[in-house]
């Protein structure tokens, strides 16, 4: 993997003379057919990632955000354009590539280890080779004692925990994230965002996070496509020039605030939020 | 404390089913009904009391078509569930075709099967199959068919086999709704059974009513019911016990560990 590639505090159109995109979305439509009648969810999307860059993507529902990630992680074919990871066209789930869900999709009859397992199972890799790695991450993210447990036995934020550990188990170059936090409340969610941003610090994988939290897409990301909807299309780009490692009292800095109401402001000249 | 407060349940089914044996014997004596109208239930226990090996062999034999029945249904009916939900082209064809034939009484084919396959213990088995294997199969299949989206497509992102997500993924999934079927079904091939003794068999409790009914001997009907009331129960339970085996994890089993 290319760390340390991409300045990260680098505009978008500083990554493009430097190197080849990870992810080039272009020209891309989605439409779907509900009732015989066609409904457009992408329009003429267009967006580069680079190697090592964090991509929030934040919209109102029905913006096509989730159509967007499940087209990049091959879940879903596009009408028309052209999605490329890697310079390789997606027509199936890209190798190095991990998806984690705003359910945790946790299996009830698994324990907690096999959970996180069942995506090296899945891949054909022997177990034995990863229940040490697994062991270690359940313990990093506050899990060590819960491995023999089931899903059950733990509250929200400690599972979607197992699904972040299930999500890094085989180390992917890329993680697609889909409203990992979305059905969490507002403590655990501070926490997991700042477990997500050391481990992106440390890290530097390829994130996509999907959110429809506009404070959660700015503390994360390098960069926040913002999403309208009807039909679903970026309306703008906005890097975020704020240095990392990012504490969470960030957010209360003046320069957060100043992206998070640009943001805002954006919606509510879409008309998607009321006008402060 | 504890255990008196646990026991009541049973407590209660055993009160009410001694009140409900008492008042049948006392009003019997009392308005001396004649036995071969309802015999007492004493009548009917000292029947069996006094006959053992018999009932234990007619017993036996029913229990026996009972099982394989259930067994073939079992194994039959969890197979083409999985076949039905890994081929659109099968749930099409054969799915519509078993859902349209469940709406036949089933019970109705048993003379058919008597002409197929003779009067031995295949018809028998044949009929406690057939009836069996539709709440197998319709409940297997709605359980494969039962799993998050979310799910299958975190199974394709780690590029799964579809062998896997059958397995893995789908399989185990669907258990408690199989073991939904598998307890109606045991009942239904228990019913099976009977049927098959009534209309071809010189075996089985089932047969034994026939014959008894022939003779106006009514406290070996009763005693042949009373068995296979009991001979039914024990096989349901059966059937439950090894749920509460199998899926410690499901939501109807969870003791109130965790959350």
């Amino acid at each position: 993997m290319t760390v340390g590639l991409v300045p990260k505090h680098s505009a978008p159109a500083a990554h493009a003379g430097r190197s080849l995109p990870y992810i080039s979305i272009a020209n891309v439509d989605k439409v779907y057919a509900v009732d015989g009648n066609p409904i457009t969810a992408l329009r003429d999307v267009n967006l580069d990632i680079a190697a090592g860059e964090f991509i929030s993507v934040v919209g109102p529902s029905g913006c096509g955000k989730s159509t967007l990630l499940k087209c990049v992680a091959g879940l879903q074919p596009i009408s028309s354009g052209n999605i490329e990871v890697q310079q390789q066209p997606v027509v199936a789930p890209p190798d190095n590539m991990a998806v984690v869900f705003q359910r945790d999709v946790l299996l009830d009859w698994r324990t907690i280890l096999d959970n996180v397992l069942i995506v090296v199972e899945f891949r054909g890799l022997r177990r034995r080779d990863y229940e040490e790695r697994a062991l270690q991450l359940l313990k990093n993210y506050g899990l060590d004692g819960y491995a023999n447990r089931y899903p059950w036995e733990l509250s929200g934020g400690m599972r979607q925990r197992v699904a972040i550990c299930r999500a890094l188990i085989v180390d992917p170059e890329l993680l697609l994230m889909d409203e990992p936090f979305g059905a969490l409340d507002a403590m655990t969610r501070d926490d997991l965002n700042a477990e997500l941003e050391r481990l992106w610090y440390q890290t530097r994988k390829t994130v996509m996070f999907i959110t429809h939290g506009i404070d959660e897409a700015v503390y994360l990301a390098d960069r926040v496509v913002v999403m309208a909807r009807n039909p679903g299309r970026i309306a703008e780009i906005v890097p975020i020039d704020i240095p990392r490692p990012r504490p969470l009292s960030i957010r209360q800095t003046e320069d957060f605030g100043k992206y998070v109401h640009h943001i805002r402001h954006l919606f509510a000249s879409m008309g998607l939020v009321k006008a402060e | 404390m504890n255990l008196w407060r646990r026991s009541e349940y049973a407590r209660t089914v055993v009160i009410v089913l001694a009140a409900l044996v008492l008042l049948w014997e006392g009003s019997v004596r009392l308005f001396g009904i004649r036995s071969f109208l309802l015999p007492a239930p004493s009548i009917v226990v000292a029947d069996i009391v006094q006959h053992p090996l018999f009932f234990s062999e007619q017993s036996v034999y029913t229990l026996y078509v009972t099982l394989v029945g259930f067994a073939i249904a079992l194994i039959g009916g969890i197979l083409s569930a999985m076949a039905i939900v890994s081929s659109r082209w099968l749930d099409r064809t054969f799915y519509t075709l078993l859902v349209a034939t469940n709406a036949v009484p089933k019970v109705a084919l048993a003379p058919l099967f008597v002409i197929w396959l003779g009067t031995g213990g295949a018809p028998k088995i044949a009929i406690a199959a057939i009836i069996a294997v539709f709440p197998i199969v319709i409940n297997a299949t709605a359980g494969l068919r039962a799993v998050d989206d979310e799910m299958i497509d975190l199974a394709r992102s780690a590029k799964a086999k579809r062998r896997d997500i059958m397995m893995k993924v789908r399989f185990p999934n669907a258990l408690p709704s199989m073991f939904a079927g598998a307890k109606i079904g045991i009942s239904f091939a228990l019913i099976g059974a009977i049927v098959g003794e009534f209309v071809a068999g010189e075996r089985g409790l089932g047969n034994v009513i026939l014959t008894s009914q022939a003779t106006f001997n009514s406290a070996r009907a009763f005693a042949a019911i009373l068995l296979l009331g009991i001979l039914g129960t024990i096989v349901f339970f059966v059937v439950e016990l090894f749920e509460r085996w199998t899926l410690p994890w499901h939501i109807s089993q969870r003791s109130d560990r965790g959350r």
